[in-house]
């Protein structure tokens, strides 16, 4: 019986994490009643990322300012805004942090280019020996 | 096969040389501390339009034209439900008392909660708007509460602070509002 009761108090016990009761925003968990749009903000939706919950996308994420992030995500998209301008909107706020799209920036082109570059350096350092193949 | 490699002999550590410098990033990346803030990329851009219901019988709301009325103030973002505001309370009221003015944007909160919560802490603000969908807050780039914006007399956003401002902080935070003034 004790040990019942302490079952029931862990199940019922508050957790002391602090986030809100207000009910959700409009849209957080509602999906738009067009099925196009509402594919169009799922996709967006699961490459912005959440800001309390580094890990995970918007889509993916139940902490409030997620929901909040969606709703403002699903209003737009349902007003015709184009995803793209909304991606570009958060970026402007939060940096390319909030976006899982990577941008090539003055930052980031080393990561697009290292690739190339790497190639070709490779095919320089091994140009005798496919020389020499093809003799062979 | 029986030639001897022409490359010179340092080379050879080469690989050696690479795999260190690859251990001591990776030894880098783990030592150093985690930073997990966001900071809003709104500095120095104007405040987007609001216009918020007030959050509590006793203060009016708050809309962007109120803070671009020449004298920089404070905006801060909390919420009643938000464990470091209730640590932050006495540093804004000692905020308040040398000369600053605060404005808050109280985030997703209950009207009982947040008079609660006023009663409780103190209530330094000059007004409280009401953002019950975080609207606001990301339009500014705001990621969390509790957070402080500095904004200038034009309504200019010039600072944010993340993370609940201490004690030892004070004397920052009414430089960086002086700072807004000039």
């Amino acid at each position: 019986m004790k040990r019942l009761g302490i079952v029931l108090a862990l199940a019922l016990a508050v957790p002391a994490m602090a986030d809100d009761s207000m009910p959700p925003a409009p849209w957080a968990y509602r999906q738009l009643p067009d099925a196009a749009q509402e594919a169009k903000a799922k996709a967006l939706m699961e490459t912005l990322r959440c800001l309390v919950c580094q890990s995970q996308s918007i889509a993916d994420s139940d902490a409030s300012i997620a929901g909040d992030m969606r709703s403002q995500v699903r209003e737009r998209i349902a007003r015709g805004e184009d995803p793209e301008a909304i991606r570009a909107w958060l970026i402007q706020r939060y940096g390319d942090y909030v976006s899982y799209e990577p941008r090539v920036t003055a930052l980031t082109w080393p990561l697009f280019a290292a690739p190339v570059v790497l190639l070709v350096v490779a095919a320089f350092l091994l140009r005798k020996r496919f020389a020499g193949g093809a003799k062979a | 096969m029986s030639e001897t490699p022409k490359a010179p002999r340092w080379t050879l550590w080469l690989p050696l040389a690479l795999f260190l410098g690859f251990v001591a990033l990776v030894v880098f990346g783990l030592v150093r501390p985690k930073n997990n803030d966001i900071a809003s990329q709104m500095i120095g851009k104007p405040l987007p339009a609001f216009a918020l219901r007030a959050a509590s019988d006793d203060r009016p709301g708050l809309a962007s034209t109120d803070l671009a009325k020449g004298k920089p103030r404070l905006l801060n973002i909390f919420a009643s439900w938000c464990i470091p505001c209730r640590a932050e309370a006495p540093v804004l009221e000692e905020l308040r008392r040398q000369g600053a003015q605060i404005d808050a944007i109280a985030i997703r909160d209950h009207k009982e909660d947040l008079a609660a919560f006023l009663q409780r802490y103190g209530n330094p603000y000059a007004s409280i708007g009401a953002d019950d969908v975080s609207a606001v807050q990301l339009a500014i780039g705001s990621s969390g509460v509790p957070e402080t914006f500095v904004i200038d007399g034009k309504g200019i956003i010039r600072y944010q602070h993340i993370g609940d401002i201490t004690p030892d902080q004070v004397p920052e935070m009414l430089a960086k509002l002086k700072e807004a003034g000039q």
